[in-house]
Parts: C-alpha cells; sequence; structure tokens
C-alpha cells in the first residue's frame, strides 16, 4: 500500500494548491493584480499596446527568434565566457543548434550532457534564462485564446502578459522553492567544481607517483537552476543523469517537491482556464477527465514497473513455438522455437530496480516517469531505457496525447483541440450546429484545431519511420529489435510534445566540437529532432490562436435545454473518449512494435 | 372576425363535401427499396465512378485511388514476378471489396436522388398542362395554354377548373382542393384582398369564381422549384455539409500519416527479425505489402460517413418535402435545428381564432339561466360565431331552445351600435354588447346602470375574457363572458419545444394584460401584445443580438418585414406573395404549428449526420485490432495476443475488416435516409443516449461483425 502513497500524496497536494494559485493566476493575468510601482513602471514601459491575434503570434515569433540568436551566441561563446573553472570548451555546432531550439521551445531535450559540457555561465544564461522565459509562452498563448474566447475587443500584449508571468509569478515561487532545496543540500554556487578524496583510497586512480588521485565533482548554482526547471515544465538537467543526481534532487523530500512543481502550474491553468472565462464549472470537467488520464498513466506505470519484476531477469520457459511465413521452407512456413531461460539469481520482490534511485523510494522512479511526461516536463529521476517494456508504455502514451495536463498553456491548448474535435463530431448528435463556449464551430475552426492535431502525428511518425529504416536510427539504438524502436519512437515523441524526457541508449551526443569520436548519428539526430520541435512547437499554439480569434469573432449564443453542456458528466465522457480514441488511433501501431512487441515478445529479445 | 377562422370553419362544415374527381395525389410515403427507385440506382452508382465525380468527395476519393493502385499492383504481380508470399486471389478479393465500398457509397447517394426523383415525378404530374382562361387588358377571355402565361397576367379560374399557375387571388373568393400538393383532402378558402389569397398551381376549384394574378413564370413555379429541389440539380451544400466534408478530408490526411510511415517501420522489424532468426533470405510481412497499407488506410478513414454524407442531406431535404415544407435551400431546413425562439400568431395558431361564450354570470335579481335565456334569446338569429355560440352555451347548460314570437324583429350588430339584440312585438327589448354601448342603452331607456357591473366587466377582460353586458329594457340582466378559447394540445406542443430547447413567443393585437393571462394560460415563455410590423421586427433583433436564431411564421403582408428578418422564416402557401418571397420555407399546409415539425427535421439531419461520423471513426478502434496483429504476422508472430477476435488468419482479418467497412455502408443506408430519430429529451440526456448508441455501440459492433465475417469466410472455405 505504501507505493500508492507517494503518487496519491503528489496529486493531492498539488490539486489542493492549484485552486488558490487558480485564482491568482487569473488575477494577474487580467492585470487585476496590483503590483509594486516599480515593477509597474516596467510593466508599462514594456506595454506595446493592445495586439490582434495576428500582432501577438508576430511578437511571439520576435521574442523567440531574439531568444535564439540569444541562445546561440551564449552556447558559441562558451570558452570566452567567465564562470567556466574547467575551461569549457565549444559545441558541436548541430548539438548547439539543437539545444538552443530545445530550451527556447520549453522542450530540454538534451543531446549533450550539462556537467560535461556546459559552463556554470551556459548554465545560468542559456539554461536558467531559458527556464523563465520558454516557459511563460505557452503560458501566454492560453491566455490569448481565452481573451479570444471571452471576445474580448483585443488579445492583451503579449510582452506585458511575459513580464507578467514571468515576474510576478515564476519569481516569487521559484525563490521559495530554491530556498527549500538550498537547505535540503542543493549547491550554491559559482564555483565549477570541488576536488575530493574518495574514501575508498585510489578508487579514481593514482598518479605516478602512487598518491591517489581525487575526484573532481561538478557543482553549480543548483539550488537556483532546479526549482524553475520543474516549475516551468523544462527539464532540462544541470547534470546529464538530470533528476537523479544527489545535487539536482538530494532528498525524498526535494524528489516529492519536484513533483509538485511541475505539476502546479499545468493544474492551475486549467482551473485559470475556466475561472477566466467565467466557466468554473466546466474546468472541472477538463480537470477530472486529465486527472483521469493521469491517474491511469500513474498507476500503469506503478503496476508494470514496481509490482512487476524486470523480465529480463526471470524465468521464460516452456519453449515458445511460432510460425512465420517464408518462401523457402516446406508449406510456405517457418517455425520458429524460442528456448525456455533459466531466472537469475536477483530478489525482484521490489519490482524492477534497474535504473532506479532507491533514495526516493520504490514507486518514486515509475511515479516520476509518468508525471514527468504527461506534464511535459521531462526531468526523470530514473532511466525511463530500464523501465519494464509495457511499462515503458505510460510515459510514451503521455508524450501521445499530449494533454494529460501537459505544458503549462500548450497541455490546456491540447485539450481544447480534443474539446473542439469531440464537439464538431459527436456535440452534433443533440440536433444544433455544433458550439463552445456559445459559438458555432464552423468549418474554419475545425479544420484549424484538426491540423493543430496532425502536426503531432505528422512529426512522430514520418521521422520515427524514416529514421527506423536507414542507418540513422539502426546505428544509434544501444539495442537492435523492438526496444531500439522504442528508443527512436520515444526521441520522436519527447521532441515532438515539447517534452524533453529521454529514453536514453540512442547514441545522440556530439560532444565538443572538437570531439574526435562524436558518437556517428549525432548530427542527423540534432537537426531531426530540432525541426521536430520547432513545427510542433509553434504551429500547435499558432493555429488554435486563430481558431479561437475566428470563433470569438462570432456571435455568441446563450445555453439553452437543447444546447450541449460543457459542464456535465456525459461532457466528460466524451472528452475522455475522443482523447483515447484519436489517441489510440494514431498511436496504436506505434505502440504495437514498440513496447507491446517487446513485452509479449520472448527473451531474450532486442536486447 | 379574421379570415383565419373562416378557414377553420370552413374546413369544419361537413356538408362540403367534394363532388369533383379527385386530382392526382402524392405519394407521401415511400418504401426505402423499390424497384423503381433502386434499379436505376444501382446503374447510376457504376456511372458514378467517374474520378471528377469521386473527386467531390475527398474520402471517397482516397479509396477509388486506393482500388486503382491495388488494381495496378494485381496486374503487375500477374505479369512479372511475384514479390509476396501471399496468393494472388487475396489481393484481387481485396481490390473487389475496395472497388465495392466506392460503388456502395455512389449507391446510397443514387439512392437517396433516385428516391428524390420518384417524388419529384408524382409532383410533375400535377404540374400537368393546362388550359388557362387569360384576361385581356379590355377584359376579354383568351383561351390559351398555361405554359404561355407570364408573371402578371391576369387568369379566370371557375369551379371545376385547374389553377394554372402560381398567383394571387385580385378578386373573388373560392373554396380550393389542394391536396395534389399538400395531400391533405379538406378544401381550403382563399379570398382576395386577406391574408390567404396565394394559389398554387396545380390545385383544383371547387366552388365559386376567382380572378387570379400569375406570379411565377412557367418552369419557376413552386412545384418546379420543389422538383428542382429534390433532383438535387439546384442542391447546394449546406455550410455545415461542407464542413464537416472539410473536417472528414483533414482526418482522411491523419490516417494517411499513420498508415505511410508504417512501411518503414514494418522494414525495420523485417531486418531485425531476419538478423534474429539468422536467415539470409528477406522475410516480408504484410505491414510492407502496399495494397494491404491501402486496405488499412481505407478501413481507417471515415469511409461511412464520407458516403453517406451526400445521402443524409439529400434525405433530409426529402423529408422536409414529405412534410409539405418547401425549403429554399438545405441551409434552412439545417438552420431550423439551430432555432432559439420562436414567434408564433395567437390568432388561429394558438387560439382557434373566434371567440366562445364559456359562461353566463347575473346581476341583481337574476339567476345564472335567465341570463342565459335572455343571452339565447338576442343571439337566436345571430349569424356570427360568438352568437352562436352564445345559444349552444345556453343548451349544452341543459336548458331547452328558445324560441322567439312570429313577428319579433332581429337587431343585427353595427359599428355604430356594438349591439345586438331582439325587439319583441309586446316592446320587450333585449340587449347584448360592449359594456358602454349597453350602459348608453340603459340611460337611454331610463334605466341604472348596477355599481357592481363595473368590477365584473374588468375581472373578466383582465382574464383575457370579452364581456358582453346583457340587458332588458332598462335593467342590466347580467353578464355574457366570451373567451378565444385554446386549441386542444397547444400546451403540450409548447412543453415540446421547451424541451426541445425553443422559447415560444405569442404575437398578438391584444393589450398587454390580456396577452399575459393568454400567454399564462396557453404556456408560453413570451408574448408582444399590441403587436405591429416594427415591433415584430424590434423583437427579432433584440433576440438575434443576444446570439438567438429566431423562426417566425406568418402569412400576412405586414409580416414580410419581420419574416425577412428572421434566421428561419416559415410562410404559408396561402399566404401573400410578399410573406412568401420573404421567407425561406414555404408550408404547403398552411399549419401555423409546423415550425415544430420543422425544427424536427432540422435536428434529425444534424443528428443523422453527427451519429454516423461517430460512428465511423469509433469503428476504426476494432479494425486496429484485427489488423495490426495480421499486419506483422510474418515478423512479429507474438503480436497475436493482441488479436482479441481470435481471427483464422492474417489475410482472413484484413479480408473481413475490409468487407465489414465496406458491407457497414448499405446497412446504414436506411439511417441515413430515415433520419436517426430525435426524441426532445434535452441536450444532455440526448447526447447520453447517442453516445451510447453511436459511440460506444460504434467501437462494440465492428469487434463482433468482423469475427462473423471471418467465421463465414472460413466456413465456406475461401480462405486457407
Amino acid at each position: 500500500m505504501d507505493i500508492w502513497l507517494l503518487p496519491v500524496a503528489i496529486l493531492a497536494t498539488t490539486t489542493v494548491l492549484a485552486f488558490p494559485l487558480s485564482r491568482y493566476l487569473s488575477l494577474i493575468m487580467d492585470g487585476k493584480y496590483l503590483a509594486p510601482r516599480m515593477l509597474r513602471w516596467f510593466e508599462e514601459r514594456l506595454n506595446s499596446g493592445p495586439q490582434d491575434w495576428k500582432q501577438y503570434v508576430g511578437s511571439m515569433l520576435l521574442f523567440n527568434t531574439v531568444l535564439f540568436l540569444f541562445g546561440f551566441a551564449v552556447l558559441a561563446l562558451q570558452p570566452w565566457m567567465p564562470l567556466n573553472g574547467d575551461a569549457k570548451g565549444m559545441l558541436a555546432p548541430s548539438t548547439i543548434f539543437h539545444s538552443v531550439v530545445s530550451f527556447m521551445t520549453n522542450t530540454d531535450l538534451q543531446h549533450y550532457s550539462g556537467d560535461q559540457h556546459l559552463s556554470n555561465f551556459s548554465q545560468i544564461f542559456f539554461g536558467l534564462s531559458n527556464f523563465f522565459l520558454s516557459a511563460s509562452i505557452g503560458f501566454c498563448g492560453l491566455v490569448a485564446i481565452i481573451r479570444a474566447f471571452r471576445s474580448d475587443a483585443h488579445l492583451g500584449n503579449f510582452f506585458v502578459d511575459m513580464w507578467r508571468v514571468v515576474v510576478y509569478m515564476f519569481l516569487p515561487i521559484s525563490f521559495v522553492l530554491g530556498v527549500a532545496f538550498l537547505q535540503q543540500g542543493s549547491p550554491m554556487t559559482f564555483e565549477s567544481s570541488v576536488q575530493v578524496s574518495t574514501l575508498e583510497h585510489g578508487v579514481m586512480g593514482t598518479t605516478n607517483k602512487g598518491d591517489a588521485k581525487q575526484q573532481s565533482i561538478v557543482v553549480g548554482p543548483l539550488a537556483a537552476f532546479v526549482p524553475m526547471k520543474q516549475l516551468g515544465t523544462n527539464g532540462g538537467g544541470f547534470y546529464g543523469m538530470n533528476s537523479a543526481h544527489p545535487f539536482e534532487n538530494p532528498t525524498a523530500l526535494t524528489n516529492f517537491l519536484s513533483c509538485v512543481a511541475m505539476m502546479l502550474f499545468p493544474f492551475g491553468l486549467v482551473l485559470m482556464f475556466g475561472r477566466m472565462l467565467k466557466r468554473l464549472r466546466h474546468s472541472y470537467v477538463i480537470f477530472t477527465v486529465m486527472m483521469t488520464l493521469m491517474i491511469a498513466t500513474v498507476i500503469w506505470a506503478v503496476y508494470y514497473d514496481t509490482l512487476k519484476p524486470n523480465p529480463g531477469l526471470t524465468a521464460h520457459g516452456p519453449a515458445q513455438t511460432f510460425e512465420v511465413p517464408s518462401a523457402t521452407a516446406p508449406g510456405g512456413r517457418r517455425t520458429v522455437t524460442l528456448p525456455s531461460v533459466a531466472p537469475m539469481p536477483v530478489d525482484q520482490h521490489l519490482g524492477n530496480l534497474e535504473g532506479k534511485e532507491m533514495r526516493f523510494g520504490t514507486s518514486a522512479g515509475a511515479t516520476f516517469a509518468a508525471l514527468t511526461v504527461d506534464v511535459t516536463d521531462g526531468a526523470v529521476n530514473a532511466e525511463h531505457d530500464s523501465l519494464n517494456p509495457i511499462a515503458a508504455l505510460s510515459p510514451m502514451v503521455g508524450m501521445w496525447l499530449n494533454c494529460i495536463f501537459g505544458g503549462k498553456g500548450v497541455g490546456m491548448i491540447n485539450m481544447l483541440l480534443y474539446i473542439i474535435i469531440g464537439i464538431f463530431v459527436a456535440g452534433m448528435m443533440v440536433g444544433r450546429t455544433p458550439e463552445y463556449l456559445g459559438k458555432k464551430i464552423g468549418g474554419r475552426e475545425a479544420k484549424l484545431a484538426l491540423i493543430a492535431l496532425l502536426v503531432h502525428p505528422l512529426m512522430i511518425l514520418f521521422p520515427t519511420g524514416i529514421f527506423a529504416a536507414t542507418d540513422w536510427g539502426i546505428k544509434a539504438e544501444s539495442n537492435p529489435g523492438a526496444h531500439g524502436f522504442s528508443q527512436i519512437a520515444y526521441q520522436f515523441s519527447s521532441a515532438s510534445a515539447n517534452n524533453g524526457s529521454a529514453f536514453d541508449g540512442l547514441g545522440v551526443t556530439y560532444g565538443f566540437a572538437n570531439n574526435p569520436a562524436p558518437a556517428p548519428e549525432a548530427v542527423p539526430w540534432d537537426l531531426a529532432a530540432a525541426l521536430v520541435i520547432i513545427v510542433s512547437r509553434f504551429l500547435p499554439i499558432i493555429a488554435p490562436i486563430a481558431m479561437a480569434a475566428y470563433l470569438g469573432a462570432k456571435k455568441s449564443a446563450p445555453y439553452g435545454v437543447g444546447t450541449l453542456r460543457d459542464d456535465t458528466v456525459t461532457f466528460g465522457f466524451l472528452l475522455l473518449g475522443t482523447v483515447v480514441i484519436i489517441g489510440a488511433l494514431l498511436f496504436l501501431p506505434v505502440a504495437a512494435l514498440g513496447p507491446i512487441a517487446e513485452h509479449l515478445g520472448p527473451i531474450p529479445f532486442g536486447g | 372576425m379574421s379570415t383565419t377562422a373562416m378557414v377553420e370553419e370552413t374546413q369544419q362544415k361537413p356538408g362540403m363535401k367534394r363532388e369533383k374527381p379527385k386530382p392526382p395525389k402524392r405519394v407521401k410515403r415511400m418504401a426505402l427499396f423499390t424497384k423503381e427507385t433502386t434499379l436505376p440506382a444501382i446503374k447510376q452508382a457504376f456511372a458514378m465512378l467517374r474520378p471528377d465525380i469521386q473527386w467531390k468527395n475527398p474520402v471517397m476519393f482516397v479509396v477509388e485511388v486506393g482500388a486503382f493502385l491495388t488494381l495496378l499492383y494485381i496486374l503487375k504481380a500477374l505479369f512479372g514476378a511475384p514479390e509476396s508470399l501471399v496468393s494472388i486471389s487475396y489481393f484481387i478479393a481485396l481490390d473487389v471489396w475496395l472497388w465495392l465500398t466506392v460503388v456502395f457509397a455512389n449507391f446510397a447517394t443514387a439512392l437517396a436522388e433516385a428516391r428524390g426523383k420518384a417524388q419529384a415525378e408524382s409532383l410533375r404530374r400535377s404540374r400537368r398542362e393546362t388550359r388557362a382562361l387569360r384576361l385581356g387588358p379590355d377584359e376579354t377571355i383568351e383561351d390559351i395554354s398555361s405554359t404561355l402565361l407570364r408573371p402578371g397576367d391576369r387568369v379566370v379560374v371557375s369551379a371545376g377548373f385547374t389553377i394554372p399557375g402560381d398567383g394571387e387571388i385580385i378578386s373573388g373568393i373560392a373554396s380550393i382542393d389542394e391536396s395534389a400538393i399538400t395531400g391533405e383532402s379538406a378544401p381550403v378558402i382563399r379570398e382576395a384582398g386577406s391574408d390567404r389569397s396565394g394559389v398554387t398551381g396545380g390545385t383544383f376549384v371547387l366552388s365559386d369564381r376567382i380572378v387570379v394574378r400569375i406570379t411565377s413564370g412557367p418552369g419557376d413555379s413552386f412545384l418546379d422549384r420543389m422538383i428542382g429541389l429534390v433532383e438535387g440539380a439546384i442542391r447546394q451544400r449546406s455550410p455545415n455539409e461542407i464542413a464537416l466534408t472539410l473536417a472528414l478530408s483533414a482526418m482522411t490526411l491523419i490516417f494517411l500519416i499513420v498508415v505511410i510511415p508504417l512501411w518503414p517501420m514494418a522494414w525495420n522489424a523485417e531486418q531485425y527479425m531476419m538478423g534474429y532468426l539468422g536467415i539470409q533470405e528477406p522475410l516480408k510481412s504484410l505491414g510492407t505489402d502496399i495494397p494491404t497499407l491501402i486496405a488499412l488506410l481505407v478501413c481507417l478513414i471515415p469511409t461511412t460517413i464520407g458516403a453517406l454524407l451526400a445521402a443524409i442531406g439529400i434525405a433530409g431535404m426529402e423529408r422536409a418535402l414529405r412534410a409539405n415544407i418547401i425549403a429554399k435551400s438545405g441551409k434552412a431546413v439545417e438552420m431550423a435545428g439551430d432555432i432559439d425562439v420562436v414567434l408564433l400568431d395567437k390568432t388561429g395558431t394558438i387560439t382557434m381564432g373566434h371567440r366562445h361564450a364559456t359562461s353566463f354570470l347575473p346581476l341583481g335579481k337574476y339567476k345564472a339561466n335567465d341570463v342565459g335565456q335572455l343571452a339565447a334569446l338576442a343571439s337566436a338569429a345571430d349569424e356570427t360565431p360568438e352568437g352562436k355560440s352564445i345559444v349552444k352555451l345556453y343548451e349544452s347548460l341543459g336548458n331547452v331552445p328558445v324560441t322567439t314570437p312570429q313577428q319579433s324583429q332581429f337587431v343585427p350588430f353595427s359599428a355604430q351600435t356594438r349591439m345586438s339584440g331582439i325587439d319583441f312585438p309586446n316592446g320587450r327589448r333585449i340587449r347584448k354588447g360592449a359594456p358602454d354601448a349597453v350602459a348608453r342603452f340603459i340611460q337611454e331607456s331610463g334605466g341604472r346602470v348596477p355599481d357592481n357591473l363595473r368590477p365584473l366587466v374588468d375581472g373578466a377582460a383582465s382574464k383575457g375574457a370579452t364581456p358582453l353586458v346583457v340587458a332588458e329594457d332598462g335593467q342590466v340582466a347580467g353578464m355574457i363572458v366570451l373567451e378565444d378559447i385554446l386549441k386542444p394540445g397547444m400546451k403540450e406542443r409548447f412543453a415540446r419545444l421547451r424541451k426541445m430547447g425553443l422559447r415560444t413567443v405569442m404575437i398578438t393585437g391584444d393589450n398587454p394584460l390580456t396577452a399575459s393571462t393568454i400567454a399564462a394560460e396557453a404556456g408560453v415563455d413570451d408574448f408582444i401584445a399590441e403587436a405591429t410590423p416594427e415591433n415584430k421586427l424590434e423583437y427579432i433583433r433584440k433576440e438575434q443580438a443576444e446570439g438567438k436564431l429566431v423562426a417566425m411564421m406568418g402569412d400576412g403582408t405586414n409580416d414580410a418585414p419581420a419574416l425577412a428578418q428572421a434566421d428561419v422564416a416559415l410562410a404559408m402557401n396561402a399566404g401573400t406573395q410578399a410573406a412568401k418571397e420573404a421567407a425561406n420555407m414555404v408550408d404547403l399546409d398552411s399549419d401555423p404549428t409546423k415550425l415544430i415539425e420543422t425544427v424536427e427535421i432540422g435536428k434529425q439531419l444534424l443528428i443523422t449526420r453527427g451519429a454516423l461520423t461517430t460512428f465511423s471513426i469509433a469503428n476504426d478502434v476494432a479494425k486496429y485490432f484485427a489488423i495490426i496483429p495480421a499486419l506483422f504476422a510474418g515478423t512479429l508472430p507474438w503480436l497475436k495476443l493482441m488479436d482479441i477476435m481470435n481471427l483464422h488468419s492474417p489475410t482472413s482479418a484484413i479480408l473481413s475488416a475490409i468487407i465489414f467497412n465496406a458491407l457497414i455502408i448499405p446497412a446504414l443506408i436506411p439511417v441515413a435516409l430515415k433520419g436517426v430519430a430525435y426524441k426532445p429529451l434535452g441536450a444532455d440526456a440526448l447526447l447520453r443516449r447517442n453516445l451510447l448508441i453511436w459511440g460506444a455501440g460504434g467501437v462494440i459492433l465492428p469487434f463482433v461483425g468482423i469475427k462473423l465475417i471471418d467465421v463465414v469466410l472460413v466456413g465456406l472455405h475461401l480462405l486457407s
């Protein structure tokens, strides 16, 4: 039972906190919060005037361009910048491109290892600054959509929204969280590394003189870095091993706080949506649907990973036979016989422990894995590559649906697409032209919603197909077969969902530009993933803003007995069904070829 | 008394039976599949395989392209080296079913059109050429063919003749048999200068003689327009249908995105398995087999709704026609489903349209029965419905009919006196009439009006009733209460409208006090009292500004502005030309409560579309469970565990799925043509019900269907 305690505590705490937060959020975004005079002075300077949807989107794209150029400069100039105690060089150009795109879009998929490849200057001015700024973009997009739905005279001002989100919300909350991490033992220093004598003599090797070598441990301003990494659902690790590292996630308490922090805004934003539209009950229904899916992914992960043994270590017998068609074999069929396998002498009563951090508790790895993808955080505290094959379906489903709370703003925007499609198709069954928030959904709106929705499968399935059939993918995967296929599919799912968690096992790291032996396929991975990230980031924000603007321009019909209600249990089931069926139709083949084939298949199969 | 009431009265008269031979009657009900419609539809289904016709339906166009590609693949396999391990007969079977899918879709559309055409044909029979007696400028009568008539011509039509074209009566009054277009056998009265002056070509004059000014040229009459509409010649796709077509195209694109990458993914699995099994020969699975992937694509894209969409639209139009409503466009029918507010005339729609006596109230020494007797005497010779109702009420209270002495003199009602009554030979004078008129009569006769008359009169008036005071010589005897009684069943109808989510508004010329009483009694939600064309228009605009869609029913010329403003305007065929021009629907039956049916037809149209789209998409889940294990049976045989239907073999799984996908189209043709039943349960209950039937049902049914087809295929030894 204690296995379920952690996930229940995380979900309950975050839900309770989300209510007051949502009130605060809607006050701030509606400009009703009165900031200190000095901050207001800045806000007024930033205000470039009311914007329509095209201007708003234009400002957003302009801002991202600046963010891209700045990030590129910081990483490219790393060797010449201060706070670089270990004299780190320049990353490979393709990796810089990928990393900048990845961080600016809140994805934080890392084809480098922070502790090995980035200086503290880069961690702060590239990593931390992007944590704050990229996190606010989806947020602003959602607020613009809400204003469009409300038929406001204009969509507000992007720069003002940005300022409000970053300064009035992210800064104070991340400060409080930072103090907690500091207290729990996260380092906070500009030093690059500390030299320590190892407890076991000579474990790092010995010098020529026979003295034991000291261990060099990378440190940095972690207590400032980590809170926003989680709060902004960024997930880019200071260390390569991310939240599994003792400095990045020192204790079970910080692990708990990390989980709460990454879910806080996605939860709160759903309720903010209802508050700003004055349709709180509607947002309760959405919240419940998202929560149902989230609970399902958590249960799936924990059940198959913590309560089931690692199948690679268990006995497989008796021998199994399968028939596959064959042109040469007699009868056109070849029989494949898979021998029985003896168990490994490993105690598995705590489930699959491979790649887990036991400091956090047995179910912490699986729980974290499910949550981090649901809210597109992408931080990890366990190796997803080592999850039991079928348990790994949970994080993949989280990314495929991409609306189980999802990233700040974008998750809710994705859910809106499902709502629009669901209403457009099934809403007709009440005998009226489908309408949402009193606005009739026409062909243009449905088309925009479907276009925004098709970007995700397009950006996952096509690259996965291409890489699976070429050396780009086959030579990069650590295990061939179904598991390797999962690695490829996971990487592109993570990129397209702007998630950033990695399955690991793929050779995608080029390292410094002068690395003599980079991963052979690192460049195509850098470029392909970066392109996927860009397309999957901006189209699914811009198209819904346009859709909301068109809807908002329509006359709003009052609710009546004959109108489809969006705040009922029936509507909840309609929405749940829409998400599950569309999700299954898009991704079931990939699931079958990856995790399901690996799960059902014999051991050893595909690594 | 209004003309509406007159019509009611005439229609109820039992004596007025037709003696003339019955003109051809319209087919009102049609079996789904008749020889006349099915055979041409089958022929048409094959003719419609032309790519330029399919192009208009993107979903089915994709199927046709897929079927064509499979055909090419088969030809290549026949003449070249076979690339696949699967037998050629599998591909041929696949291709046949792909083509059949397109043919079934065409058949659905063709059948709907054929049914429309059959209906048009029966209409056309009533439009046959007739004689017309044209009135020249010098009032001479010219006998010409009806096809030579032009708008503006005046024709004379007398009893026993067919009206040669649509028009308006400019002089005379006649009873007309409209059964040729409405199917309703009771004759109706049409009169010049009234709100019921419109006549339709092809209808039959039963009595009297009228002069009609023709308003439509040949080929432009209502019947012609109806024929045009049902034949689909001028059928434009409605905005909702276009929106859905767009969405279906986008879904098709999405499934293309799902299916195309399956090829390299399956290839990856093949490569790995070759290494895993340590074999050199190429390993093939159905996952890299192009026709099989085409079959998967066809199974996934929304072919069911794509095939039936056009038929649903045509059938909706046809249902409206069967209800004797001519819509000027499909959009109007569809929009009727979205209506929020309905404006209805009080007189003739909500009430019977004429006042009936309902009680006698005595004053002073008189008893109620005395008042009744005096009233009956005063009305003995009164031929107005009010007068008759007084006599009737008196007799229904158990009294013997009154008799009047021989030489008594009847005093008819006049606008000056506003009284009527009777003078007996003995000088006894009985009067009934408006309270102030009778009061004057009493004072003139030297009597005194009792003080307690005023509250009695006011009390009746405030209840929406009309008080008539009865006086005998110089004395007030009491009062007759006249009430315009509600039509039976109106309250239930309004309740039904309310359940459908519509608000009803009564339009009346009465004062607000009276109007509110009748409104409360009839159960309407709101009323417009002392209605003028301006305040009707204003009311509609106000509602529309709140985002509501307004429907209005009207017949008079003064309704025209409001009809033009309303989103759905239903004019009565008997109404004036101005009203019919302003409306976007015309009711041939001239039945004011027809709006309810109109709204239901509109709703049904949308529900049917939504239900079949939901069903179409929900179906895909089961098809995946059949096809995915089959695709990878050659490389990942353990995926067989996903095949919860436990199908016979990979090829039988794929064939069963594609056969199910094709057969479901003709199976659902009856639903598309008849429409999914609409029940006014409220949106939430309706959605729940339809989600269960079409959503959940759509998920479950194909599991059963595909398994059954698989069993049959194996049972017939059609598969190895």
